[in-house]
């Protein structure tokens, strides 16, 4: 137990502005996330150490980086606590410290991911997928599948971009990136 | 020759399923004395009873035998029946023919039948030669006792009084409050206690039909329902209690006064002297309250000896003083660890019970002290919630959320010092990681128990206790305020943890039942009950030993023993043990046995 306990939970509570101090624990949100399963600490164990201030593993967990965002967690939640925000928090955290994220490939789908609205507005899904895996260091798995998907023309071989591109970037300067 | 009826009960299928009713109808019908038999669906229904009262009338019968379920069921219907057909309800008896024979023997329908034609027989034996009794009334003394001057006897009192019959207070400690007298703000609301309770000691004090005893307890009770006699002991009367003598007020009030012991003149409230009143006393209840269980008992929590680990009641002292300090060295704690369930469900060491009244109060503690010390950090080990009452969950949720005291789902492990603050290893199961804090301050939420002394009055008012030494209720769920000594009720912690509301409730309730025996102008008894035949009595005295009931006596000057009857059960052993065959039990004689038997021989 450290001292600051109570100001950790509350910071977080502060940026996600989600009420953690209601949480019953009642464990309805893991029972119903589709990706605690693969979790370290699974979602209500999450809010558990928030409020304890266990805040270097919290850092170092990979539940954050598996959290979907599907908020199924918040819908069913009986005091109405969303989890993807908290989700994002300790991501952000984890990056502030300078800590390498515990899932490397998910960050680095994030990276391309951003890179590729950064660039055209929308996702241009080849330019995206091609920098995934030069980023995660991946570049077999699936190649057969996506291959199948551009004969289909589900993926487009060229990007389209949007009319107002400018303000897109703004939002991406305007957050320092 | 006694004309008997026998009425066979087919229960549906529960007693014609496996025994031949028919059957027995007409074998029965032979039996010497039995005038009319007939069997019928649902005795107890309407046409069932309407059946009895028909023959009764038309075949003249004045014994009834009712072939059916146990007479702890439906023996009152059928006697009320026989009552309103002209035939005395005591010549009416169950033989019961269910529980003992038709379902425990389903497999064996013939041998059941048999059973049941022989087991009616015995029972067309006693009949024969029961007598046509008359139920006692006995006359009762309206005055109360009420042991206890916390808020059950308190409110138990008020309640009496306010209805115009005489109380007398009896309290051990020098003032009334009880418990309560210790507590600071109550839930939910911060309500102050002390408030709460002058208001109430006043009344009391105030009240013309109240005498309070303080410093006074309970030494002998002797009598039964409606006529106790109470001696008490007060060891001597504090200045501006006030020891009010029955007289004029409750004259005026209407209720004649009981003749009296008591008497003014040797009251002389400068000396401490004990003195012993007597009193003549119609029901008593019981408002003892609880203790906490002593943190010596508590070795994995210190034993007692951290002078910085305190139980739920010291803190209530601080909280009532308004300045929170370290016993130790006076200084503000910061850091403040809540254990409860200390004692409590724990069946291997401690209580196995839940003092119930703890996950409030910690909570309240809780928020009473981040109101205090908004910078401190309060934690509170539990193992569940149980915020049972209105607005209770409520309640603790806030001090989760607007007070941001955490709760650690856990039983602590250990207490102990070190380097002047008491660490405190426990776990967190919801993260499933252990935790220790080091702590300023740790408050135990003992376990209840109940008040030092209370197993002696207990045996002192020949009540019984559970195994802990909490007073027994007559019913779990339809005689919670009830002891099972009649006349004698309960109110309060004495029977069980409980928090105010409820203890006002049940404190209410036993003035309810109070009222009610005084509401009556005399009570009824059950005369199956023993007695002794004088000629025969020896006055050997096994008898007064055998009784539990102690409604065994010697006769002041004649050599013979004499029944009390309210206290008397009817339970038989004083007849087991007189040697001249003296003692009898009333429509159950050993002759009666002896011929009951001769049917199944």
């Amino acid at each position: 137990m450290t001292e600051t306990a109570t100001s950790f939970s509350e910071i977080i509570q502060a940026r996600s502005g989600e009420p953690l101090h209601t949480c019953y624990f009642c464990q309805k949100c893991t029972a119903g996330c589709p990706v605690a399963y693969a979790m370290d600490y699974k979602p209500a164990q999450v809010v558990r150490l928030i409020l304890l201030g266990r805040r270097d593993t919290l850092l170092r967990s990979n539940a954050p980086w598996l959290c979907v965002g599907c908020d199924t967690c918040g819908a069913r939640c009986p005091n109405d606590i969303y989890l993807a925000p908290v989700m994002d928090v300790l991501k952000e955290m984890a990056l502030e410290a300078g800590l390498a994220p515990a899932e490397k490939k998910v960050y680095a789908l994030h990276q391309s991911f951003l890179d590729s609205i950064k660039l055209w507005g929308r996702t241009h899904e080849l330019s995206m997928l091609m920098e995934y895996k030069l980023r995660a260091v991946d570049l077999f798995t699936d190649l057969d599948l996506g291959l199948r998907l551009m004969l289909k023309g589900k993926i487009s071989m060229l990007p389209e971009r949007i009319k107002d591109l400018e303000r897109v970037r703004a939002l991406y300067r305007r957050v320092g990136r | 020759m006694r004309k008997i009826g026998i009425f066979v009960c087919h229960c549906g299928l529960n007693i014609a399923g496996t025994i031949d009713v028919q059957r027995v109808v007409e074998e029965i019908k032979k039996y010497p004395g039995v005038a009319f038999a007939a069997d019928y669906k649902y005795m107890c229904s309407d046409p069932g009873q309407a059946l009895i009262r028909q023959a009764i009338a038309d075949y003249g019968l004045d014994g009834i035998v009712v072939a059916a379920c146990s007479p702890a069921m439906h023996e009152v219907t059928f006697r009320k029946a026989a009552r309103a057909a002209g035939v005395n309800p005591y010549l009416t008896e169950i033989a019961n023919i269910r529980e003992q024979i038709s379902w425990v023997h389903q497999t064996q329908p013939e041998e059941a039948t048999r059973k049941a034609i022989e087991t009616i027989a015995t029972i067309v034996e006693k009949v024969r030669y029961d007598e046509a009794l008359v139920p006692f009334s006995l006359p009762v003394v309206k005055r109360a006792l009420v042991i206890g001057g916390g808020i059950a006897g308190m409110t138990t009192a008020l309640h009496i009084a306010d209805a115009g019959y005489p109380v007398v207070l009896v309290e051990r400690e020098a003032q009334l409050g009880g418990k309560m007298r210790q507590l600071s703000g109550l839930y939910l609301n911060f309500d102050a206690a002390p408030d709460l309770l002058e208001t109430k000691i006043a009344a009391v004090m105030q009240h013309p039909n109240i005498q309070v005893l303080t410093n006074a307890e309970v030494v002998e009770l002797g009598g039964y329902v409606g006529n106790f006699t109470v001696k008490i002991s007060s060891r001597f009367q504090v200045p501006g209690y006030k020891l009010q003598v029955p007289g004029s007020e409750i004259a005026q009030s209407g209720i004649n006064p009981q003749p009296e012991t008591l008497q003014p003149e040797t009251l002389q409230p400068e000396t401490p002297q004990p003195e012993t009143f007597t009193f003549d006393i119609g029901a008593i209840v019981v408002a003892t309250g609880f203790d906490l269980l002593p943190k010596s008992e508590l070795g994995e929590y210190g034993g007692g000896r951290p002078p910085d680990v305190i139980d739920g009641l010291q803190f209530e002292r601080m909280l009532a003083e308004g300045e929170i300090r370290r016993p130790s060295d006076g200084a503000v704690p910061k850091e403040v660890v809540w254990v409860q369930c200390a004692g409590s469900r724990d069946p291997e060491l401690h209580m196995p019970y839940c003092s119930k009244i703890c996950c409030m109060y910690v909570a309240k503690q809780a928020m009473a002290y981040k109101q205090r010390v908004p910078d401190g950090q309060a934690y509170v080990f539990y193992i569940d919630i149980r915020s049972q009452g209105k607005g209770y969950e409520e309640f603790v949720q806030r001090a989760m959320t607007e007070y941001d005291v955490l709760y650690l789902r856990g039983k602590v492990a250990r207490v102990f010092e070190e380097d002047g603050r008491v660490v405190v290893y426990g776990v967190d199961t919801l993260s499933g990681k252990a935790v220790e804090v080091q702590a300023d301050l740790v408050v135990l939420a003992t376990a209840v128990v109940p008040s030092a002394g209370a197993r002696d009055l207990a045996q002192r008012l020949r009540v019984s206790t559970d195994e802990y030494g909490f007073f027994s209720e007559a019913h779990p769920k339809l005689r919670p305020v009830e002891s099972l000594t009649a006349g004698i009720f309960l109110a309060g912690a004495a029977q069980f943890p409980k928090d105010i509301p409820e203890t006002v409730a049940q404190a209410s309730g036993a003035a309810a039942k109070v009222l009610g025996l005084f509401a009556q102008r005399e009570m009824v008894q059950e005369p199956t009950i023993a007695f002794v035949d004088e000629e025969l009595c020896a006055g050997c005295g096994l008898c007064v030993a055998a009784c539990p009931y102690e409604a065994r006596v010697m006769h002041p000057w004649k050599p013979i023993a004499v029944v009390q009857t309210a206290l008397c059960q009817g339970c038989g052993a004083c007849v087991v043990a007189c040697p001249n065959k003296a003692s009898s039990l009333r429509n159950l004689s050993t002759e009666q046995l002896l011929t009951m038997m001769e049917p199944v021989l």
